[in-house]
């Protein structure tokens, strides 16, 4: 493997984890997120902080990278709790605004000179860098799918959904609704801490403008795009939008033309996503395995 | 007493949709409010339910004070709705709505057998256990909303106009598993609906709700044999006029 298509390969890893994180709290529990680049920022300000400035090495600095970012998630989780769905999602393109402009314009965040010098991952003493990053940045994911999978198969994952189906009706169920919201936005945005670490230490260079909103839009396509809600539709979407444009690299300015077409096309053809309900792909996967449910 | 309400006021912004009604369940009765479209019997089960908040008035279960209690907290209690529309989770399949019924309770309860009971009780949630729940028909949506409710043993089972869009074949039949269900194990009902002679039926007593308030209240047989509900609400009194003259 060449080093460009290594570099792409982590960089799809650490989105697909990111985009992982959003999906527990867009697909599992239903609560639409514009600003989730917000997260995938505070984790990697926080490694990057945390690795410069106080001298943590990655490791010790990632369980209080984890910590931060979900605590900030379940303060800001508490919007969810009174404003419903378009309400909720400019409550959240209003959260990653405001995130975006503290990490900009306040001097200890390093404002518009961004955070450098960030350094490499350590391993037993050894500097991680090209495949053995990747390997480590996948580590993570499966262990991010592992988390999301016992999650769709827990009372807690069972509540969510039901949270997502209907909220009145769970509540008579004995589900609690901020209980189980909150619990979304700290497992998602926790998720999102951890790709912005390892993001942060991948870049080595971080500047308020790699956790913009368009970064938000850029995630949620990912998931739709991928199948809402489903365990490897995340991953799919991420490995589909970060690598589409570097193959349309070639076609220099058609390419965002092609790319916006194809998104334009698989909302019309699928909307449930690759691997939602019904989609091409499941059916395809159920006809090969006959009798037996695809994979979700 | 089981349930006991005094003075219920719920009111939607500014319209009041209920003007302070005293009513009482007591353990082991089935009790109906019979009522026309809009005259507030579905607020009065959101209220008892804590899905809208009451705006004066006290709700008590078992001798306390649940009236701000949340919604999922008198579920945990022992309240159980089966919602207008069945309001089953769409996508879930049916045993995964029949989980949700159990969420929480899974040391209370005898989760397998309260299943097996179920699925005897409704075969064709067996049937259907891996199917999606917008895949069933209206009647089995309500059939499922009701083993949802029921698989938590509750204490108290609220249901909201259970007849609404099922064939005249199935009403029946929810009203005798309802009256089962009562007069068997002993299950305690609140009963709101529109069809008011399927429900004086199978009630013990019934109380009379227009425009939000009661106005009448009393057994179910009385009321049944009632010349101005009769007219009002069983739509009797022509029949009778016209077998007079």
């Amino acid at each position: 493997m060449n080093a460009y298509v290594i570099t792409v390969a982590t960089l799809v890893a650490i989105q697909s984890i990111v985009a992982c994180g959003l999906n527990v709290v867009v697909g599992y529990a239903g609560q639409i997120s514009l600003g989730h680049a917000a997260f995938f920022g505070i984790g990697a300000y926080a490694s990057a902080l945390l690795t410069t400035k106080a001298g943590l090495t990655f490791w010790t600095a990632l369980p209080l990278v984890i910590a931060t970012t979900g605590l900030v998630g379940l303060l800001l989780g508490i919007p969810s709790l009174r404003v419903r769905d378009d309400f909720l999602a400019i409550t959240t393109i209003g959260i990653n605004f405001i995130v975006e402009a503290v990490f900009l314009y306040i001097p200890f965040f390093g404002g518009a000179l961004g955070i450098g010098g960030i350094p490499r991952v350590t391993f037993f003493h050894v500097k991680m860098k090209g495949l053995p990053y990747l390997i480590l940045c996948l580590v993570f994911l499966l262990l991010v799918l592992l988390v999301c999978r016992w999650f769709t198969r827990s009372w807690a994952g069972l509540a969510c959904f039901a949270l997502r189906e209907d909220e009145t009706a769970a509540a008579s169920m004995g589900i609690s609704p901020v209980r189980f919201k909150l619990l979304a936005f700290v497992l998602g945005t926790a998720m999102a801490g951890l790709g912005g670490a390892l993001y942060a230490h991948f870049m080595r260079f971080i500047s308020a403008g790699d956790f913009s909103f368009p970064v938000s839009v850029m995630l949620l396509s990912m998931i739709v795009l991928g199948g809402m809600g489903t365990l490897w539709g995340p991953v799919l979407g991420a490995l589909i939008l970060v690598s589409l444009p570097e193959l349309f690299r070639p076609l220099l300015e058609i390419r965002f033309l092609l790319y916006t077409l194809l998104l334009l096309v698989m909302i019309r053809f699928q909307p449930g996503g690759l691997l939602g309900e019904a989609s091409l792909v499941r059916r395809i996967l159920s006809r090969l395995v006959p009798g037996k449910e695809a994979p979700r | 007493m089981l349930l006991e309400v005094n003075r219920l006021e719920i009111s939607y912004g500014d319209v009041r949709a209920v003007h302070g009604v005293d009513f009482v369940v007591e353990e082991g009765e089935l009790v109906s409010i019979i009522g026309a479209n809009g005259a507030g019997k579905t607020s009065i089960l959101n209220g008892l339910m804590g899905l809208v908040p009451a705006r004066r008035g006290s709700i008590r279960f078992h001798g306390q004070e649940i009236t701000a209690v949340p919604a999922h907290k008198r579920a945990h209690g022992g309240i159980r709705l089966v919602p207008e529309r069945a309001r089953v989770f769409p996508r879930l399949s049916v045993f995964e709505n029949l989980l949700t019924g159990a969420y929480g309770l899974r040391k209370k309860i005898d989760l397998d057998g309260r299943l097996r009971w179920l699925y005897e009780l409704f075969p064709i949630l067996e049937e259907r256990r891996d199917q999606p729940a917008q895949t069933l028909s209206g009647g089995e949506q309500q059939q499922l909303a009701i083993a949802r409710a029921l698989i938590s043993d509750p204490r108290l089972l609220l249901v909201d106009e259970i007849s609404m869009g099922l064939m005249p074949k199935l009403v029946d039949q929810v009203f005798d598993l309802l009256q089962s269900l009562n007069r068997d194990l002993g299950l305690t009902i609140l009963l709101v609906e529109q069809n008011a002679r399927a429900s004086l039926e199978i009630s013990h007593r019934a109380y009379v709700l227009e425009t939000g308030s009661v106005v009448m209240e009393g057994p179910a047989k009385d009321l049944l044999n009632n010349p101005d509900i009769r007219k009002a609400y069983l739509g009797l009194a022509r029949e009778e006029e016209a077998k007079r003259q």
